[in-house]
C-alpha cells in the first residue's frame, strides 16, 4: 500500500492540521490510558486500606474549572485553524480554469471550456487554479479527490463549486463519496495532472466541436434567450433591456433581487437562475422568465453559462482555451 | 417474603399483558437481543464482502441492501432503545424507590409499538429490500430507489412513538415518584443521564416522524418538498433528518455514560468525583446536542456561515463529554478498585469513547472534515462511539445488574475474558478503518481499489473475533440462569436503592418504601447500615 500523495499545497496544509489533531489526540489518549493504568496499579482493592468516603469531595471545583477551561482553549484554537483552511474553498481565484462536471447514475461527465468532453476522467494543468462547477442529473453524488484533500456534494438542479491548484503531476483517483444507488462504488475515475506542454497537447489532441462558449452562443439563440436578453450581438439590440436584464457585463456583477437580497452573479447564479427563475428574479424586472428545467440538459447549461461569462470582458473569461 | 417478579405468575398471558416495568424490561431485552443479532449478521456479511476488492460474496445490489439493513436495524431497533428500554425500564423505579413507572400501561404499549415497528421494518427489509442506507437521503429515497422505502420509513415512524412513550414515562416518573428524601442531587447519575435522554426522546423524535412522513408523501404523491424537479429542496431533508439524528447520537450515548458512572463508583468504592458536574454535563450534552446537526453537512452545500457556527458548537458539545471522562478518572484516583467484568467494560468504554470523541474533533474541524467525511474515517469514528462506547456500556450494565435482574451470578472468569476479547476484537476491527478513511476509501462501497485490501482484511479478522466475543455472554448468561450461583441482595457492595431489595426483586419492588437520608454513592452510610467493614468483593472471586 502506498501512502496517499499530497498533490497540492492545500493537501499539505490539511495534513499538517491532521498531524496537529493527531498529536493532541495522542497526548489526551496517553493521559487517559496512563491515568487509568496508574489508578489501577496504585489503588487496587485490598492493596491499601481505604476508609469509605461519605461525602463527595468538594475540593473538586478547582480541578473542574481547570480542565474545562484548558479543553475549551485548545478546542477554540483547533476550530480557528481548521476554519481558516475551509474558508479558502469558498474563494476561487478569478483566473481559475472553469471545468463543468455533471454526475449521473453512475458516471462523471466532464466538459472543458474548449469544447472537449470526457467521462470519468479529469485533465488539469499543474500549477494553475482550476474551478470545478458541479451538478447532478439525478440524485446527490459527491466529487472527491483524496490526493487534493477536497470533496463536495453534487446536487441536482444547482451548481456547487470546488477549486484547487495541483502542484504535482501524475494520476490520482477520484470517487463518488455520497451513496447514489446501485453502481455507487463504480462511479470512480482518474484525475490527470499534466505539465503545461502535455496539457496543451492533450487539449489539442482531444476532438471538440467548437468551444463550449460557441456552443452556448448557438443555444442562446436557439432556446429563445436572445428574444428577451440583450447580448450585444443579437436582437434585441444592446440598448434594449426593458423586458429582461442584459447579459452584457452580468457575470461577476452585483445583482439586487426582487426579495431584496444582493448577490454576485457567479456561474452558480447563472445556472440556477435558468432552472429556477422566480426565486432569483432581478428587482428591476416584473416579467417572470419561464423555467428551463427539463428543457435544457446539464451539458447545454454548462455551455450557456460558459457563453454568458464571455459577455463580461472586464473579467478574465474562460481561461484555458 | 414476597415472591420474585419472575415467578409470581408464569403464564404466557401474564407476561404479554404485564404492567410490571421489570417484566417489560425483559420483553424488551428479548426483542433487542434479536435485533442486535440480526444487525450483527448484517455486519458479518459486510466484513466478508470486503475481504476482496471485487467483493467476495455479494452483488452490488445485495451489498447495498445488507448495509442498509445493518444500519436501520442497529440504529432504530437496537441502539436507540438499548439501555433505556432494558436497564432503564428495569432500574428507574428501583433507583427511585418506586413500585413502578408512572404509566405502566403506556410502558406496555410502547413495547407493542416497538414490536409492530420492528415487524414492519423487517417486512420492508426482507420482502423487496431497501438500498438507501439508514439515512434515506433524497432524492435517491424519494424518486430513484426501487427498494421498499415506505414500509421501512413507516416502521421507523411508528418506532418513534415507542421512544416518545418511554421518554414521557421516565420524565414523569423521575419528577413524581422519587422516594422520600431523594432530592435531585441525590439521584444516581444513571437517572440524570436517562432524564436527559428522555428529554431528547420527547423533543427530537417528533421531527424525525414529520420528516419521514414527508418523505412518504413525496414518494407516494410527488408533493415537491424534497424533489428539485418539482421545486423542492433535497438538502431540506438532510437538515430535518439530522435535526433528529444528531441528538439521537446522544440518545445512544448518554445512557451509556450513566451506566459507567454507576459502575465506576461501585468498583472504586468512591462517590463519583464532581457529581454535580457529571449530572449537569448530561443536561448540557442534551441541550447543545440540538444545535450541532449541521456538522453532518459541511460538504453538502450549506452556507459558509452555517458551517462555521455548527463547527464551533460541535467543539463545544465535546467539552461536557471531556468533563465526564476526567471525572471518572478522578473517581478512580484514591479508590479501592476491583476489576470485575462490569468495571472492565466501563474502562473499555472510557478508553474507546475517548478515541471516538477525539476523532470527532477531526470531523468537527471544518477543513479536516472535508477530507475525512464520507470515508471509512467516519465509519470508524461513530463505531468507536456507538459500539466501543455504547455497546460496551450496555454489556457492562447487563453484567452489573444481571444478579439483580435474574437472581443469579454470571461466571466471573468468562465475563472478564469476554470483556477483554471484545476490547481487542473491536480495536482490530475499527482502528484500521481510520487509516482507510485517511487514505480516501469511501464508505458504502461494494467494491474498492486493491490498494485498500490489507487494511480491510485486518478489519474483517477483527470482526471475526468480535463476533465470537459477543456470542460468549449469550452463552454464559443463558447458563447462569440455571447453574449460576444465587445472587445476594447486594453482590457488589453498591449504594443504590435497587440493591436494598432482594435479587430478583418482588413484583412490588420494595416491602416498604425506602427513605433516603444521604447523597448517592455514600459508602460510609452503606457500611454503617449493613455493619460490614468491607462489603465489597467478598462474595465472589
Amino acid at each position: 500500500m502506498t501512502w496517499l500523495p499530497e498533490a497540492s499545497a492545500h493537501a499539505m496544509r490539511i495534513d499538517i492540521l491532521l498531524a496537529g489533531l493527531t498529536i493532541i489526540s495522542l497526548a489526551v489518549l496517553g493521559l487517559v490510558f496512563g491515568l487509568m493504568g496508574l489508578n489501577v496499579l496504585r489503588f487496587r482493592a485490598g492493596r491499601t486500606t481505604v476508609t469509605a468516603r461519605t461525602q463527595a469531595e468538594h475540593k473538586g471545583w478547582g480541578f473542574e474549572i481547570a480542565w474545562t477551561s484548558a479543553t475549551l482553549v485548545i478546542f477554540f484554537g483547533l476550530f480557528l485553524w481548521a476554519t481558516q483552511l475551509y474558508v479558502v474553498g469558498f474563494r476561487p481565484p478569478a483566473d481559475a480554469i472553469q471545468i463543468y462536471v455533471t454526475g449521473k447514475q453512475w458516471m462523471w461527465k466532464v466538459q472543458y471550456p474548449g469544447g472537449q468532453r470526457e467521462i470519468n476522467a479529469l485533465h488539469v494543468p499543474v500549477g494553475r487554479p482550476v474551478q470545478l462547477l458541479l451538478t447532478s442529473e439525478d440524485v446527490i453524488h459527491d466529487f472527491s479527490i483524496p490526493a487534493l484533500r477536497i470533496k463536495h456534494d453534487v446536487l441536482p438542479g444547482r451548481y456547487q463549486s470546488l477549486w484547487f491548484t495541483a502542484t504535482r503531476t501524475g494520476s490520482f483517483r477520484l470517487y463518488c463519496t455520497q451513496f447514489c444507488g446501485l453502481g455507487h462504488s463504480r462511479m470512480t475515475g482518474t484525475v490527470m495532472v499534466l505539465d503545461a506542454t502535455d496539457y496543451a497537447g492533450w487539449l489539442n489532441g482531444t476532438p471538440a466541436s467548437g468551444s463550449l462558449a460557441a456552443a452556448g452562443e448557438a443555444l442562446f439563440i436557439r432556446s429563445g434567450c436572445s428574444g428577451c436578453h440583450a447580448s450585444s450581438r443579437y436582437a434585441p439590440d444592446a440598448g434594449d433591456s426593458s423586458r429582461a436584464p442584459s447579459m452584457v457585463g452580468l457575470y461577476g456583477s452585483r445583482v439586487v433581487l426582487a426579495d431584496g437580497r444582493a448577490i454576485v452573479a457567479d456561474a452558480a447564479f447563472l445556472h440556477d437562475s435558468i432552472l429556477d427563475p422566480p426565486r432569483r428574479r432581478a428587482a428591476a424586472f416584473a416579467t417572470d422568465m419561464p423555467s428551463f428545467r427539463g428543457v435544457l440538459a446539464e451539458d447545454d447549461l454548462a455551455a450557456l453559462v460558459a457563453y454568458l461569462q464571455t459577455l463580461s470582458p472586464t473579467l478574465p473569461p474562460e481561461a484555458g482555451n | 417474603m414476597a415472591q420474585s417478579y419472575l415467578w409470581q405468575d408464569g403464564t404466557l398471558r401474564s407476561w404479554l399483558l404485564t404492567r410490571d416495568h421489570k417484566r417489560i424490561a425483559l420483553l424488551y431485552l428479548g426483542s433487542i437481543t434479536f435485533f442486535f443479532a440480526l444487525g450483527g449478521v448484517g455486519a458479518a456479511l459486510i466484513r466478508l464482502q470486503l475481504l476482496e476488492p471485487t467483493g467476495a460474496i455479494l452483488s452490488d445490489a445485495a451489498y447495498n441492501r445488507v448495509f442498509t439493513l445493518h444500519g436501520v436495524v442497529m440504529v432504530w431497533l437496537f441502539l436507540v432503545p438499548s439501555i433505556p428500554v432494558t436497564l432503564g425500564n428495569f432500574l428507574v423505579p428501583l433507583m427511585l424507590g418506586a413500585r413502578d413507572l408512572a404509566f405502566p400501561r403506556l410502558n406496555l404499549i410502547s413495547w407493542y409499538l416497538f414490536v409492530a415497528s420492528g415487524l414492519l421494518v423487517l417486512y420492508g427489509l426482507f420482502w423487496g429490500g431497501l438500498e438507501t442506507g439508514w439515512t434515506f437521503y433524497t432524492p435517491l429515497s424519494s424518486d430513484y430507489s426501487e427498494g421498499r422505502v415506505l414500509p421501512v420509513v413507516l416502521g421507523i415512524f411508528l418506532n418513534g412513538f415507542s421512544s416518545i412513550a418511554t421518554g414521557v414515562n421516565f420524565i414523569v416518573s423521575i419528577h413524581q415518584l422519587r422516594a422520600p428524601g431523594m432530592t435531585w442531587y441525590r439521584l444516581p447519575l444513571m437517572l440524570w443521564a436517562l432524564y436527559a435522554t428522555s428529554v431528547i426522546f420527547v423533543l427530537a423524535t417528533p421531527v424525525l416522524g414529520i420528516t419521514l412522513l414527508l418523505l412518504a408523501f413525496e414518494r407516494l404523491f410527488r408533493v415537491g418538498v424534497f424533489d428539485p424537479g418539482l421545486g423542492g429542496d433535497p438538502l431540506l431533508f438532510q437538515q430535518m433528518f439530522w435535526f433528529y439524528s444528531h441528538p439521537a447520537v446522544y440518545i445512544m450515548i448518554l445512557p451509556g455514560m450513566g451506566v459507567v458512572s454507576e459502575i465506576v463508583s461501585t468498583f472504586c468504592r468512591k462517590p463519583v468525583f464532581g457529581y454535580r458536574f457529571v449530572a449537569w454535563s448530561s443536561v448540557s450534552i442534551a441541550a447543545i446536542g440540538f444545535i450541532v446537526w449541521g456538522h453532518h453537512m459541511f460538504v453538502a452545500g450549506e452556507s459558509l456561515y452555517s458551517a462555521i457556527v455548527f463547527s464551533m458548537f460541535s467543539f463545544f458539545v465535546s467539552v461536557p463529554s471531556a468533563i465526564k471522562v476526567f471525572n471518572w478518572l478522578g473517581t478512580m484516583h484514591g479508590g479501592a478498585i476491583r476489576l470485575d467484568a462490569p468495571m472492565l467494560y466501563a474502562m473499555g468504554f472510557i478508553g474507546l469513547f475517548t478515541v471516538g470523541g477525539l476523532t470527532g474533533l477531526f470531523l468537527a474541524s471544518l477543513a479536516a472534515d472535508v477530507h475525512l467525511t464520507q470515508t471509512y474515517f467516519v465509519v470508524a469514528h461513530f463505531h468507536y462511539i456507538m459500539v466501543g462506547g455504547m455497546v460496551s456500556a450496555y454489556f457492562g450494565g447487563l453484567h452489573y445488574w444481571w444478579p439483580k435482574i435474574t437472581g443469579r451470578m454470571y461466571p466471573e472468569i468468562w465475563g472478564r475474558l469476554a470483556a477483554a476479547l471484545i476490547f481487542f476484537g473491536f480495536n482490530l476491527t475499527f482502528f484500521p478503518q481510520f487509516i482507510l478513511g485517511f487514505e480516501g476509501m469511501p464508505r458504502r462501497y461494494a467494491t474498492y481499489p486493491a490498494q485498500f485490501q490489507i487494511l480491510n482484511v485486518l478489519s474483517s479478522a477483527g470482526a471475526g473475533i468480535l463476533a465470537v466475543a459477543y456470542v460468549m455472554p449469550l452463552v454464559y448468561f443463558g447458563w447462569s440462569l440455571f447453574r449460576g450461583a444465587r445472587a445476594p441482595d447486594n453482590p457488589w457492595g453498591a449504594t443504590g436503592l435497587e440493591w436494598r431489595t432482594p435479587s430478583p426483586p418482588p413484583t412490588e419492588n420494595f416491602a416498604e418504601t425506602p427513605v433516603v437520608t444521604t447523597d448517592a454513592y455514600d459508602y460510609g452510610e452503606l457500611d454503617a447500615r449493613t455493619g460490614v467493614a468491607d462489603s465489597g468483593g467478598a462474595h465472589h472471586v
